[in-house]
């Protein structure tokens, strides 16, 4: 199998690193060589953080090159402006419909506000999914990264049993049951 | 067995497998998480030294002391610690002896770009360093066996790149290995008596081991078309298997010393060899030294930050990556910032109002030197600030302030103290504690009370210390009171001679301080006036909703700070407001 490359874009918080993980671990789980890197700043929250998920039959380079990465997962959507240069002409960029403003004293230009009009003008396969909304709904934001994850898994070939396995192993009890719905939202919507 | 392991994982896996006993080491991205991994171990008695010189000469004593044992550090922490690195190999280890030093290429956590390795030359020590983290786990067992049979302590360098990424690693069991007994051979271990002698059998050891590096079995030929032939290691080593695959590539595992007749063997084969490393050319220039000249190196593939896909198939072919999208939108920075109820805020921005210089030191804090505050004027290396305070001073600046973070006093800041105090110089130290070391994630250390393997500990009572070296200005403030804060900061740049502010609030996203019930703050819309006063904060809970502030309630830590500086009083608690209004 050739390699597939994915890459999980975010704001410090909001569980980027978490998503890679689950991710790696279910590729591997399902008979796949996986590599997952995530880069992050100095300070624990607010940086911009993104992560590099790739698998296949042998990955080398933990990070994709530019231009070839095949699913952009963006938790925010300035953040799927940020990376969308490493996505394959016509691939697809799945991002969450939510806003996380910059700290303003280090910029004045106002927030773009056409990120995904943009997108999808330079040819990329551009889904917007309100994955923050629905966190909010099953009782937690945080869950966000998880709705993108089940949106993201309907492009892949895992098993729906290994990715089940992966959450049960990865996400502690008592949050396993909102993610397992945030998951199942996620992969209605991916579509 | 099978498991998801990043290299840092993986290296303290290897460890544990290898039996060690001891590990000690300080904090510092990328490299912190190896002693953490090793500390969840029984088998390994793991600690957080003061600092790297510290956390070196325990192992080194340990190993020694016949156990095998592990040192780690990020890249400017073997500077603290280069003094017994250059020393020890004169002597040569008992134990097998392992220093993890993590380097840094692309600065993201780190004030500069040392290339490492070239320590290793220096001392005169072996320097291994693995390409994945399946490899380092072997890599690392690898080492300590090396170790043992050259009585060599050994350097084992990653990267950040290296220490950060998940792959899939085979685990296996531990080995215990026994204590050796150490002989009171004072000829061998009383160095600068006996150097001059220890001297040649230095050189000779070295000779042994450059021998060892023509066979070694991480010196790795992969034959491929016979076409493009390439040196090359470490992540490096990835990005030139993805970017040309056919290349016929001499992996090197063991990067000092280097197999001199197998690289001149293999250069031979070719018209041209590409030399594939991060940061300087350090293979490069040892092959130059081996008169292989027919390289091309750092002329093709640059010594500034990481390398990637990219930039190799650039050095290799001319090709070029696509670049992002910043021309054609509006692609905002995302800096970091002072987390929400951050302790740091209310000194950095009395120190912004007061206008005082201000020599900074290594920790969150030092995002003071930027927007909203900019209140931080300089800013090097760990301790710096007490000792660059007291040359300020010399220099005829009359106000200044030096500020440190807790740990990072405990771990060089205090001869600098104890020598303003001795020459009696007037400068103030703000000293931050706020219970943690913070930036790398919350490690323990002397000053919390509690060890890096969750045992209660003797805390380091700061005021009595700082009192006991001769500061008779010490004051003790609460952060989140502004007023005091700033009255402290003011009278000990009053004093006539050395004074003490100790800013004292736990960091708040120690999971104590996330568990206690937080009164948050909201913004009343029909008082506010927009006048972004509260913006200046540049507080993350705090964000501008079309026309007006709007505070985050979950994020709000209740500090007050933006409420502070609210000309109109339109921030209040939330419960404080509902009684006021309805």
């Amino acid at each position: 199998m050739p390699i597939t490359s994915v890459l999980i874009a975010g704001v410090g918080g909001q569980g980027v690193v978490l998503a890679s993980e689950l991710l790696a671990l279910a590729a591997i789980a399902a008979g796949h060589d996986a590599k997952q890197g995530e880069f992050h700043g100095v300070a624990q929250r607010g940086g911009a953080v993104f992560s590099h998920v790739r698998f296949g039959d042998r990955v080398y380079s933990p990070t994709t090159p530019r231009g070839e990465v095949d699913f952009l997962v963006a938790l925010e959507k300035l953040e799927a402006l940020r990376y969308a240069h490493f996505v394959r002409p016509g691939r697809a960029i799945l991002v969450n419909s939510h806003e996380v403003e910059p700290i303003r004293t280090a910029d004045e230009r106002p927030y773009p506000k056409d990120a995904i009009r943009f997108l999808e003008t330079k040819g990329f396969d551009v889904k917007a999914i309100k994955a923050t909304e629905i966190a909010v709904t099953l009782g937690n934001h945080r869950a966000a990264n998880t709705v993108m994850l089940g949106a993201l898994a309907e492009h892949l070939d895992i098993p729906d049993q290994v990715w089940e396995k992966t959450l049960q192993q990865r996400i502690p009890e008592e949050l396993l049951e909102l993610n397992r719905k945030a998951f199942g939202e996620g992969r209605q919507l991916g579509q | 067995m099978k498991k998801l392991m990043s290299g840092n994982e993986a290296i303290a896996r290897g460890a544990w497998e290898t039996g060690v006993l001891f590990a000690a080491g300080y904090p510092g991205t990328p490299s912190t998480e190896v002693l953490e991994v090793l500390s969840t171990y029984e088998e390994v008695d793991a600690h957080w030294s003061t600092n790297e010189k510290v956390a070196f000469d325990e192992c080194m004593g340990a190993a020694l002391g016949g156990v095998r044992s592990m040192v780690t550090m990020k890249h400017v922490g073997l500077n603290v610690a280069a003094d017994p690195f250059m020393v020890f190999p004169y002597a040569g280890t008992n134990a097998g002896f392992l220093a993890l030093v993590a380097d840094d290429p692309g600065m993201y956590s780190s004030q500069n770009e040392q290339d490492s390795r070239y320590f290793a030359k220096i001392a005169k020590v072996p320097l291994l360093e693995p390409s994945d983290a399946k490899e380092a786990l072997g890599l690392v067992k690898t080492a300590f066996e090396l170790s043992e049979e050259f009585e060599s302590p050994v350097m084992f360098r990653t990267t950040t790149r290296l220490s950060h990424t998940r792959g899939v690693v085979e685990i296996g069991k531990r080995t215990e290995a026994p204590r050796k007994q150490f002989s009171r051979k004072v000829s061998q271990y009383a160095i600068p008596v006996y150097a001059r002698f220890r001297r040649p059998e230095l050189e000779a050891k070295l000779d042994r081991l450059r021998e060892f590096a023509e066979s070694f079995a991480g010196n790795v030929l992969e034959e491929g078309n016979g076409k493009i032939g390439v040196v090359s290691h470490g992540i490096p080593y990835q990005y030139v298997k993805e970017a040309v695959p056919d290349a016929t590539v001499f992996k090197l595992g063991m990067i000092y010393p280097l197999p001199k007749r197998r690289l001149q063997e293999f250069c031979s084969r070719f018209e041209k060899v590409y030399v594939v490393e991060e940061s300087e050319g350090f293979i490069e220039q040892e092959m130059a030294s081996f008169g292989i000249l027919n390289v091309i190196g750092k002329e093709r593939f640059t010594n500034i930050g990481e390398l990637s896909v990219d930039l190799v198939a650039q050095g290799l072919n001319g090709t070029s990556a696509p670049s992002d999208f910043a021309t054609e939108t509006t692609i905002l920075p995302r800096p970091p910032v002072l987390c929400a109820g951050c302790s740091h805020r209310g000194v950095l921005s009395k120190l912004h109002d007061l206008g005082v210089l201000v020599t900074g030191d290594i920790g969150c804090y030092t995002l003071g030197c930027l927007p909203p505050y900019q209140a931080m004027h300089t800013t090097f290396c760990m301790g710096a600030s007490i000792g660059n305070a007291t040359g300020f001073n010399k220099a005829g600046e009359d106000k200044v302030v030096g500020l440190i973070g807790d740990s990072t006093f405990l771990h060089s800041g205090l001869p600098s103290l104890i020598s303003a105090v001795y020459n009696q110089i007037p400068t103030t130290t703000i000293l931050l504690d706020n219970g943690t070391t913070g930036m790398t994630g919350h490690q323990q250390h002397p000053g919390t009370g509690s060890t890096l393997k969750h045992r209660p500990a003797p805390a380091v009572d700061y005021e009595s210390l700082i009192r006991s070296v001769g500061v008779e200005h010490v004051e003790v403030v609460d952060p989140w009171d502004l007023e005091a804060t700033e009255a402290a900061i003011k009278s000990g740049l009053d004093h006539p001679g050395p004074a003490v502010v100790i800013a004292r609030r736990a960091c708040r996203l120690l999971p104590e301080e996330k568990a206690k019930e937080k009164v948050p703050f909201q913004v009343d819309d029909g008082v506010c006036i927009q006048c972004e006063d509260c913006m200046q904060t540049g507080c993350p809970a705090l964000v501008w909703e079309g026309d007006t502030p709007e505070i985050r309630e979950w994020e709000c830590a209740g500090c007050a700070m933006c409420a502070h500086l609210c000309p109109v009083d339109a921030i209040c608690q939330v419960e404080a407001s509902v009684d006021a209004h309805h």
